[in-house]
């Protein structure tokens, strides 16, 4: 820690206003008083201690004893409002990004409109109606994942779990995104060993799962104009693999597409992080997807994870519980 | 003829703004990230500058300090157009030299052209 970054730390009242936290909930303030408390008390004690207790040796322990019974009490009690100050911090960004992003696509929407009614520029009209179209979907988009978002948090992910075959959720996700499949040029592999057992999950969750994995692997493949994309991430396929383990069906979907910078690899499902690859620009995103279809996956009783590399691609897993037969 | 160079990564907006800005009669440079955008505002040495604030690459105000800091871009009035409106980054983007500071939903287009004419004439 530099000297600059010290005297930062030390400005409690400066830190207190800019968390919008009152003094008395600042971490460093409370640590201040408690500290201030422990020298008195031990020395009161050291006092008291003289006066009716004639062994020093036994004065010198109970004092030592007293301040250390002190500092872990005043240590854990700065560390919860340390923790409660973190929570109402993150919870302020977390609005402001929300308010930012779901203002984008509304002041895009309100121009557009705007143009439209001016009445200019008429023979541009369909391209305008078709702005105003894809701002609106992105809106929707948005405000369901953030929804979605906040039954995460409250815990109430209502899991309507139930045995269901994982390779038809697969198959309707499939042919729902085969639009997009085509107009990417995607040669998609599914690829299965024997006949995979049932999962025990919910069956609308996981294809909302499976939608936002397959749809990052079309997306972050990129176009075959994207002139941003490596030689090595020309590769146009998408593999999808579907594997039996002891306790659970594995699901992995791998491209060999633009592939996630390593530094980026720890943050991939936080939400509203977009990870600064090659194709981030060009594709849309609130940095919501992964985040949910992990909570997804753990609170089924399965596992995500992912393995990358830049330029390379990625490939993305999941496992499931089997159900029991 | 006038250039405005607009440096935003929504192709909305560079659509829209730039139509009506065109229609206007002035020349309209895009460039979808802040790198881009800093290398045609050398390149080209625009009249007036529309930036975004939140933009890949290079962040709007890691743009406006590039620019502060070339004798070439010193002088080129930059007008930030932008849906953040903390009162921290107004102060930080006319600290780093932004003429205007314009909050998008706070706006009409109308009213958007209006500023950019205003700043053209001064």
């Amino acid at each position: 820690m530099d000297l600059l970054h010290l005297n930062d730390e030390l400005n409690i009242v400066g830190q207190a206003k800019k968390y919008g936290i009152p003094l008395w909930q600042h971490p460093q303030f409370l640590f201040l008083v408690m500290g201030v408390i422990i020298i008195l008390s031990s020395t009161l004690s050291y006092f008291i201690g003289r006066r009716y207790i004639t062994d020093p040796e036994v004065v010198a322990l109970f004092v030592i004893v007293l301040t250390l019974v002190l500092l872990v009490l005043a240590f854990i009690i700065a560390k919860s409002f340390e923790k409660l100050a973190e929570a109402s911090r993150l919870k302020s960004e977390f609005i402001g990004i929300v308010s930012h992003q779901l203002r984008s696509p509304l002041s895009n929407m309100k121009w557009i409109a705007e143009l439209l009614a001016s009445g200019k520029n008429n023979h541009k009209q369909e391209e305008y109606f078709q702005m105003l179209q894809e701002n609106s979907t992105r809106m929707q988009e948005l405000i369901n994942d953030l929804l979605m978002v906040s039954r995460i948090e409250e815990g109430g992910l209502a899991l309507k779990k139930k045995e269901f075959a994982l390779q038809d959720s697969l198959s309707e996700v499939i042919s729902s995104l085969q639009p997009m499949i085509r107009a990417a040029n995607i040669i998609l592999k599914v690829e299965t060993e024997g006949n995979p057992p049932k999962v025990f999950a919910d069956p609308r969750q996981m294809h909302q799962v499976l939608d936002n994995l397959l749809e990052n692997a079309i997306k972050y493949t990129g176009r075959t104009k994207d002139a941003v994309l490596k030689d090595g991430a020309r590769d146009r396929t998408v593999t999808i693999r579907l594997k039996k383990e002891a306790r659970h069906l594995r699901c992995e979907i791998e491209d060999r597409g633009v592939g996630i910078p390593q530094e980026d690899k720890k943050y991939i499902f936080q939400k509203f992080f977009r990870s600064t690859n090659a194709l981030r620009h060009e594709t849309q995103g609130s940095g919501l997807g992964l985040y949910i279809a992990n909570s997804i996956v753990k609170s089924s009783g399965g596992k995500m994870g992912f393995r990358s590399k830049e330029h390379k691609g990625s490939t993305f897993w999941f496992t499931l519980p089997i159900a029991r037969q | 003829m006038k250039t405005i160079l607009f440096i935003e990564d929504e192709s909305a907006l560079q659509k829209t703004v730039g139509d009506v800005l065109s229609d206007e009669g002035y020349k309209v440079l895009s460039a979808l990230d802040g790198e881009a955008g800093l290398r045609l505002a050398k390149g080209k040495t625009p009249n007036l500058i529309l930036l975004d604030l939140v933009l890949p690459k290079l962040t709007g105000f890691e743009v406006l300090e590039k620019l502060q800091a070339d004798e070439k871009t010193k002088r080129i009035p930059v007008i930030v157009l932008t849906n953040l409106e903390n009162l921290q980054d107004v102060q930080r983007a006319t600290e780093l030299g932004a003429t205007t500071y314009l909050v998008k939903a706070n706006y009409e287009l109308a009213e958007v052209v209006e500023k950019v004419k205003t700043a053209l004439r001064e």
